[in-house]
This record gives C-alpha cells, sequence and structure tokens, in this order.
C-alpha cells in the first residue's frame, strides 16, 4: 500500500471520474443496441474510430495554423458535430447492411458479421488514412488549473461536462419522449410492439444512430489525449464493453455506473494496487471475468432464469 | 514462387491444427470460445522456453506445451465455463487479452515485446530439420495435421463425442440424461487447449521465433472464420475453411500483385467473406442445412451455438 494525502485521492479519483465516463458515453451504445437486439456490436470501436477521423480532417481543415483561442474551440465543436453525424450515418449504414438480415438467424451469425464489419472498417481506414497515428492538436490551451491542489485540466472538465450532460440528456430521452417509449417497448418484444404501431425497423436505426453519435463524440474526446489511428477503436471498444457487461447490458443507467466503476479501479488498480502500467488493460478483463462469475447479470442488470 | 507455395502449405497445416482443435469446442461441444489464440501463444511461448532455457528436445517440448496448454485451459475453464452463450464469448475474450498482457509484462520469461529469437531446429534421429528447407517441414507439420484429425475423429465417435453432441443440442436435457456436463465441458475445452498448444509448438520451431503480437485478438477471429467459413461441427470442413482463408489472404502475394495491392486489401476481403458468408450461407461452405422434422411434427428448439 501506498500512502496518499487527501488532495492526491481526490486528484487521482477525478482522473478516474474522467477516464471513466468516457467509457460510459462508448458503452451505451453497446447496451442500447444489446437491449434491442440481443448482440453484441463488435463494430462500434471501428465506428468510434471512423467518426474520429472524420472530426480531425474536418477540424485541420478549419483551424490552418490558428492559434487555440475561441475560434478553434468553435471549429473544434464542428468537429465534434461532424463525427458524430458521419458515425451515426456508418452506424445505421452498416446496420441495414450487415445486421438487418441476420435479425432471426442463430445468434452466432450476427456476432461474426459483426467482425466482419470491424476488420473491414479498420483496414478500409487503414488504407485511407494511413497506419500512422496523428495528432489532435488542443483547441484550447490544455495547461492545468489548480483548485485547492488538485491539478484539473481543461480538457478533464470539458470531457466531464460533455459526457455527464449528454448521459443526463439521453436518459431523459429515453425515459420521458414518444421515441423513447418506442425503443424500451422495442427492446422488450419486437413483435408486440410492431402491433402496437410502432415502426421497428426505424426504432433499431434510430438506436445505432443515437449509439455511433455518442461513440464519434467519445472518440474526438480521447482524440485530444491519445492519437487518432486506425485501431484506436478496439482497445477503447472492448473496454467500454466490459463496462457495459459490468453495468449490466442492456440497461443505460448500468453502462453509466459500469463505465464509472472501471474508469475508478483502472485509476486506482494502478496508483494503489501497484499494478504496472503495462498491465493496465488486465484489470478491466479481470473485473470483468470476476463480475461475470459472481453476478453474470451485472449491477443493475435482472437476472434471467433460463427456461427449458 | 514454388518457395512461396511450401510456406502457405506449412501455414496451412498449422491452421488446420488450430481450427480442427477450435472446432472441437464450438462445433461439437457448442461453446464460443474467442481465446484460441491464448493457448496458441501457450504452446509457442512453453516450445521456445522450454527448448531454449531447458535444453528440452523438440518432441518432448511439443507434448509439453500441449499439455501446460491443456492444464491452463482447464483451468481456465473451471470458473468460465459455467457461464454461457455471449457471457462465454465475452469471459474467454477477456482470458485471451490476459494472457496477452501477462506475456507481453513478464519480461523475464517472455523477454517482453522483444519476443524470443534463436530457437533450435527439430531433431529427428540426429536429423535436424532445416526451416530453409521447407518440404521437410511440410512433412511434419502434416503429419501432426493427420494425427490431430485422427484422434479428433475418434473422440467425436466415442461415448465422450456422444455427451459433447448432447451438451450441443440441448444442456438441460443432457444433464437430465445424468451427463455431468459441467465436467465434459471442461474436458473438451482442454482437449481443444492441448491441440492449440501443440500448433503453437509447430508454429515456433518453424520460424525459430515467437513474438507477442503475433497472438492478438485478431488471431482469435480468424480461426473462429476459418471454422465457421467450412461448416460447424465438422471436421472436413475446419481444414477446408483454414485452406480456403490462408490462400485468400495470400492471394495477392500468389499472384506476384503484392508491390501494388496494399496489405490492408487481403483482410478486407477477409471481412467482407465473412459478412456475406454470414448472410447468404451462414451454415459454412460444407455445413449441412438443418434438417427439416417430418411433416405434423412441430419444429424442435435449435441447438448449437446459442
Amino acid at each position: 500500500m501506498i500512502n496518499l494525502s487527501f488532495s492526491e485521492l481526490i486528484q487521482h479519483f477525478i482522473n478516474g471520474l474522467t477516464l471513466g465516463s468516457i467509457y460510459a458515453l462508448i458503452a451505451l451504445g453497446y447496451t442500447m443496441v444489446y437491449g434491442i437486439l440481443k448482440f453484441i456490436n463488435f463494430a462500434h470501436g471501428e465506428i468510434l474510430m471512423f467518426g474520429t477521423y472524420i472530426g480531425l480532417l474536418i477540424y485541420d481543415r478549419l483551424r490552418g495554423g490558428a492559434l487555440p483561442g475561441s475560434q478553434t474551440l468553435l471549429f473544434f465543436f464542428l468537429a465534434i458535430v461532424a463525427a458524430s453525424l458521419f458515425s451515426a450515418t456508418l452506424g445505421v449504414t452498416v446496420e441495414r447492411i450487415a445486421y438487418r438480415p441476420l435479425r432471426r438467424a442463430p445468434r452466432l451469425a450476427p456476432l461474426l458479421s459483426a467482425i466482419g464489419t470491424s476488420i473491414v472498417l479498420m483496414n478500409t481506414a487503414a488504407l485511407i488514412f494511413g497506419t500512422k497515428s496523428k495528432k489532435f492538436e488542443y483547441p484550447f490551451d490544455n495547461t492545468a488549473l489548480n483548485l485547492w491542489g488538485i491539478a484539473i485540466t481543461p480538457h478533464q472538465i470539458m470531457i466531464l461536462i460533455v459526457c455527464v450532460g449528454l448521459m443526463v440528456f439521453l436518459k431523459l430521452f429515453i425515459d420521458n419522449t414518444r421515441l423513447g417509449k418506442a425503443m424500451r417497448a422495442t427492446s422488450l418484444d419486437q413483435d408486440v410492439a410492431a402491433l402496437m404501431g410502432i415502426n421497428v425497423n426505424s426504432i433499431i436505426s434510430l438506436t445505432f444512430a443515437i449509439g455511433s453519435a455518442l461513440a464519434g463524440i467519445a472518440g474526438v474526446l480521447i482524440a485530444l489525449e491519445y492519437k487518432v489511428y486506425p485501431t484506436m477503436g478496439t482497445m477503447a471498444g472492448l473496454k467500454a464493453f466490459i463496462a457495459a457487461v459490468v453495468g449490466g447490458i442492456g440497461n443505460i443507467s448500468g453502462a453509466m455506473v459500469g463505465g464509472i466503476l472501471l474508469g475508478l479501479l483502472e485509476t486506482f488498480g494502478v496508483v494503489i494496487l501497484g499494478i504496472p502500467q503495462g498491465l493496465k488493460d488486465t484489470i478491466a478483463f479481470s473485473v470483468l471475468i470476476i463480475i461475470l462469475l459472481v453476478k453474470p447479470s451485472g449491477i443493475l442488470g435482472k437476472a434471467v432464469r433460463e427456461k427449458v | 514462387m514454388i518457395s512461396f507455395i511450401q510456406l502457405l502449405t506449412v501455414y496451412i497445416g498449422i491452421y488446420a491444427i488450430l481450427s480442427l482443435s477450435l472446432n472441437l469446442i464450438v462445433g461439437y461441444t457448442g461453446m464460443l470460445s474467442l481465446c484460441h489464440a491464448a493457448f496458441f501463444a501457450i504452446g509457442s511461448y512453453a516450445t521456445a522456453i522450454l527448448m531454449l532455457k531447458i535444453g528440452m528436445g523438440f518432441w518432448l517440448s511439443t507434448l509439453c506445451a500441449g499439455v501446460i496448454s491443456a492444464v491452463l485451459g482447464a483451468l481456465i475453464g473451471l470458473p468460465t465455463l459455467r457461464l454461457k452463450g455471449d457471457y462465454l464469448a465475452i469471459a474467454t475474450l477477456g482470458f485471451g487479452e490476459i494472457v496477452k498482457n501477462v506475456i507481453l509484462n513478464w519480461d523475464s520469461l517472455t523477454n517482453g515485446p522483444m519476443g524470443i529469437n534463436g530457437v533450435p531446429m527439430p531433431k529427428f534421429f540426429g536429423f535436424s530439420l532445416n526451416p530453409l528447407v521447407k518440404w521437410q517441414y511440410i512433412i511434419l507439420v502434416w503429419v501432426f495435421v493427420a494425427i490431430t484429425y485422427f484422434i479428433l475423429r475418434r473422440i467425436i465417435h466415442s461415448r465422450l463425442g456422444r455427451a459433447l453432441a448432447a451438451i450441443r443440442e440441448d444442456e438441460i436435457a443432457a444433464f437430465a440424461m445424468g451427463i455431468d456436463t459441467f465436467k465434459y465441458k471442461v474436458i473438451s475445452f482442454a482437449i481443444g487447449a492441448f491441440f492449440a498448444g501443440v500448433a503453437g509448438s509447430l508454429w515456433t520451431v518453424f520460424n525459430q521465433s515467437v513474438t507477442p503480437m503475433t497472438y492478438d485478438f485478431m488471431l482469435s477471429m480468424m480461426i473462429l472464420c476459418m471454422v465457421v467459413l467450412g461448416g460447424l461441427g465438422n471436421h472436413f470442413a475446419a481444414l477446408v475453411g483454414a485452406a480456403i482463408i490462408q490462400v485468400a489472404g495470400e492471394f495477392p502475394r500468389l499472384l506476384g500483385f503484392s508491390s501494388v495491392i496494399p496489405a490492408q486489401f487481403k483482410q478486407i476481403i477477409f471481412g467482407l467473406i465473412l459478412v456475406f458468408m454470414m448472410i447468404f450461407k451462414p451454415e459454412g461452405i460444407l455445413g449441412k442445412e438443418k434438417a427439416k422434422p417430418p411433416k405434423g411434427v412441430p419444429a424442435v428448439r435449435e441447438g448449437g451455438v446459442q
């Protein structure tokens, strides 16, 4: 054990929280799709990566050589919008081509189709943009602010505001609007939902659009700190997926809880337990295996009894 | 060119062992496992370490590699095989990543990201096989393919094999018939891991080195694709699947276009094959369509990977 002062503890807590809210944002896409189609969209991470590339492209084109300022902040905002729109379109297209024909197929078929799609997207990106990682310049001055002895970067503040805002917005949307109600009905029972006059196909497309748009936004947000490269979506996607399972897959609040929990565990695992940085990814996978053994339905998920 | 075809033949053989062994787990027992690359890695590293650090011979080290793989497979299986379907797939996926991370970070044993080089050539009655003379390896690898094929075939037609088929078709019914489903699932997993470990051993002595990045998630996927492309639950189909994926992957090089066509192109083709196979022929090239129940008999719930 390492002795930590209180302010250091808060410092790590904030780092974990930022990381976790990114995981949560990506995890929402997985969990929404699983809730409705009962299948793991393995191409989610690649959709994130493609959106990030488009965001970077637009941002670099607009920015030229401008120094960080209010103007670049506006360009960055436009880049986020572009990334989310592109990701949403890509997500809907992928669903239409690769998943919709397999909706009634045995479970393995859409899973493999998703894996195929992710391979195609990853390598297409490598062909178009090259395999070298690209840097996303900060649109603002990213020197850490010192609040009562705790260093917080403007980037972290932005991540927290955007993620929390989007999650609250999504939760309100699902719980209170007509479309949200239709999405909930579709996830309960597609056939009955269709009988009630819900257009199941458009609801599924909407689900993919929302989940992919959130992934695109998350991609641009992480690209500021990490870089942009064709395989960036794989690890981010896997971690987010673990977050979704930990929280209870198919459950929207669960994805948020799971994401933040995973971010905190990863940060504190390195700091407190002294797990080497190289084995950081192992924490997430160990958490996954433990939660699957103890409570496979996740923290907020309901256990499904197997019927004969 | 001829040398390249020989190289391809060796690779097809090694991948055939992998796809045959995964077929036992996925096709015959109905458990979706996404960590076959991990057992391949364990076998590879076990051989490299045993041959270099202990000075063990090739034959003994191959056997040890298989056994180590099988033991680890059983150890992993004990907790994870209580899970079913998607959850099992995710748990095995997580395990595969853990193995890769441990290999990357256990510097004193695995030499970390550098991998291990200079693995000695296998000796055969005092005659040592040279990787530059590929036909020797073709014979060696395909003898192993034949042995694997034969053993797995015998397993499928034994008491064990019938238990596995019962588990695949309906686990609850199998349990009700008195089959210790959990025990048989662990055994099936361990046997699959054993042959993957042997394949890893062959891979190591052929390349005379091991590098950790070979054994990533994509490799597990590729092996799974070979099994699915050929047709689940069919040994011959697993062989065919391995050959098709390998040849398709190396096609540009085979035709001499490798300078024109970038490396990503083959992966794109490979991904597209997967998507279109699933849409148009999900039972695989050699798979049979599900037999329709006779008239008047209601259709039963489908078995297989669920």
